[in-house]
């Protein structure tokens, strides 16, 4: 190569690539956790305060203050642990639900049938469609959210995981430990689990981005978190009644720490997929 | 010449429209599952915070049906949907069929022109992105690309909403009618003036995973050996993009966009959420905010049907329209 990449330049240059990798993910990380443990410790039943109403950023409030004299920079980042916890709930039930699935498709013909057709099942339903009817019937609140952004992530890592399975399963190993006399369930367990970790692992991580948007998408229409919250959906449909006041700063700057958060977790979800699997390092 | 299997035409159909039935009854069987379910009072619903005495609640929830159970309830939506009506709209007053009709052919054209938009734009950009791979054009619609996936539709709607209606005052804030005036009265002009941004919006959001797609493809082909020896040929770059990239990655995208109607419709919502579009996103929130079954019922059936010919096209696209499956298969 002729040229060198950035990252071979300055500070970083005496470590390899996948040292890099190591280091992108634990920055990202922290930085997610300091977002998070603060946003949990931090107390947001803001006093209202009507002579601060409606600042634009200042040094004493970055974010601006909201129409109560609420200081939004708390707000968005109790917001964003909210979206955290609610997203961490559901991409872990997701890959759980995605998991089981792929070893009951792994059983036998017929319930591999049953779960490409759940999956076609699951596809063709519009994503937000399905989620407001879910959070609907279990009504609404974080529960709900949880549990429809769940039930509705599950099908990408099961299409992975099924096939991870299947091919697993065809392995001479694994062909072999079965004429030994080993169980169904023990080679689940043994052979088959450990091997398809990494990708659940993986998996969790990349859906992560997906639960978090839409969980704001929703409670953004009204059939997520409820009103008293600061959730990001909240905070951000609140702002539409300011928004031709000017009052720009109530929705550009929790959009954009949303964002940013969404975007870390994809960069950990992508680095972590090339460290598991260095084959697709180059995409 | 192009010889069509007849046989094969109808057993392909056939079958789809077997699924897609087979899709339909499970799907609304667990929608009147869900309503049942649902701890959510929808005489409370609907009412909000007014005060109202127990007769007239009484009264409203024998026009909801609360009363009734759940076979009933089934059986008096069957026969709605035999006789075409689907029910009775408990927000609108007036048949779930009138209303979705009527709100879908408004979404319908924001979605088929930003479908378009998002088609066009993105294949081109993911042509451009791939064909100057690792330059800083690349790089700029990678980024693009990345953030745009990574934000949610209704806070890039809200962003647009700010810099063109509030901040340049180009567009005015919601609604698709002027104030003051009646939904028959608008003039062609003004309702596409108003399309405007809620277009524009979904339009840019759809760009990104086609663009990502069609450049990972154009990559791909960048590496193939046939490009390697038009090259040796002696083709110019763009010639060779054109002739062997575009005609390789074309199908695949189109099918791609097909597939994409399910973002679409989740796309919509959101977006005529910010704007204040009266179309088929609007009356699905309403309808699941105020419980009004019958509509929501409705709209999922339609919005199934919908994401479901996409993805039939797609198929079809990959089944009849490419020429090399097709000779595989016409012996």
């Amino acid at each position: 190569m002729s040229e060198m990449p950035w990252y071979n330049k300055g500070l970083f240059s005496s470590l390899n690539l996948r040292q890099k990798t190591l280091l992108t993910i634990a920055l990202t990380a922290l930085l997610l956790l300091v977002i998070f443990i603060s946003g949990t410790l931090i107390n947001a039943n803001l006093p209202t305060d009507f002579s601060i109403k409606m600042q634009g950023p200042s040094f004493e409030h970055i974010f601006g203050t909201d129409w109560m004299g609420r200081d939004m920079f708390i707000r968005t980042l109790k917001g964003l642990s909210l979206s955290i916890m609610i997203g961490l709930g559901a991409s872990i039930l997701s890959s759980i639900i995605a998991t089981l699935l792929a070893f009951l498709a792994s059983v036998n013909k017929y319930t591999d049938t049953l779960v490409s057709w759940l999956i076609d099942l699951f596809a063709s339903i519009p994503h937000i469609l399905l989620i407001m009817m879910i959070s609907l019937g279990l009504g609404k609140g974080a529960f709900g959210v949880t549990m429809a952004v769940a039930f509705s992530h599950w099908v990408n890592l099961t299409r992975v995981l099924r096939a991870e399975v299947l091919q697993i399963k065809t392995s001479e190993f694994v062909q072999l430990s079965s004429k030994f006399g080993r169980s169904k369930l023990w080679i689940a367990k043994e052979h088959i689990l450990p091997l398809i970790l990494s990708q659940i692992f993986v998996g969790t991580l990349l859906v992560f981005p997906h639960a978090i948007m839409h969980e704001s998408s929703v409670t953004f229409l009204g059939f997520g978190l409820s009103p008293h919250e600061p959730a990001i959906g909240i905070i951000l449909s609140e702002s539409m009644s300011y928004l031709a006041m000017g009052a720009w700063w109530l929705a550009f700057f929790p959009g954009v720490a949303l964002l940013i958060v969404v975007l870390l977790f994809d960069i950990i979800g992508d680095n972590l997929k090339r460290l598991f699997d260095p084959s697709e390092a180059n995409n | 010449m192009i010889k069509i299997n007849t046989k094969k035409i109808v057993k392909f159909f056939g079958f789809k429209a077997i699924r897609l039935l087979i899709l339909l009854t499970v799907i609304a069987a667990i929608s009147f599952i869900i309503v049942q379910l649902s701890p959510i009072d929808p005489v409370r619903a609907y009412l909000g915070q007014r005060i109202v005495s127990q007769e007239q609640l009484a009264i409203v929830g024998q026009y909801w049906g609360t009363d009734l159970t759940l076979g009933e309830r089934v059986l008096g939506w069957l026969q709605t949907l035999a006789s075409g009506s689907m029910g009775f709209s408990l927000i609108y007053r007036v048949p779930v069929t009138e209303v979705i009709v009527q709100k879908f052919t408004a979404s319908f054209t924001l979605m088929i022109v930003s479908w378009i938009i998002s088609g066009v734009v993105g294949f081109g950009l993911g042509v451009l992105a791939g064909a100057k791979e690792g330059t800083w054009i690349d790089k700029v619609i990678k980024t693009y690309c990345y953030i745009l996936q990574s934000s949610p539709t209704f806070w890039i709607g809200l962003v647009i909403l700010m810099v063109f209606s509030v901040y340049l005052g180009w567009f005015p804030i919601g609604l698709s009618v002027p104030i003051g005036q009646l939904s028959d009265t608008v003039t062609f002009w003004q309702w596409l003036y108003r399309l405007i941004l809620p277009a524009f919006t979904l339009s840019i959001v759809g760009i990104a995973s086609l663009t990502m797609y069609t450049r990972d493809k154009l990559i791909n082909v960048k590496k193939s050996d046939y490009f390697l020896f038009s090259k040796a040929r002696g083709e110019s770059f763009w010639g060779m993009i054109k002739n062997h990239g575009i005609r390789n990655i074309l199908l695949p995208a189109i099918s791609i966009q097909f597939l994409s109607f399910n973002e679409l419709f989740g796309g919509t919502i959101l977006v005529e959420q910010v704007f204040a579009y009266p179309g088929i996103g609007q009356a699905t929130v309403a309808a699941g905010l105020r419980s009004d079954v019958p509509l929501l019922l409705g709209i999922v059936i339609v919005s199934t049907i919908f994401v479901f010919v996409g993805n039939l096209l797609a198929d079809v696209m990959y089944e009849y329209v490419d020429p090399r499956l097709r000779s595989e298969d016409d012996e």
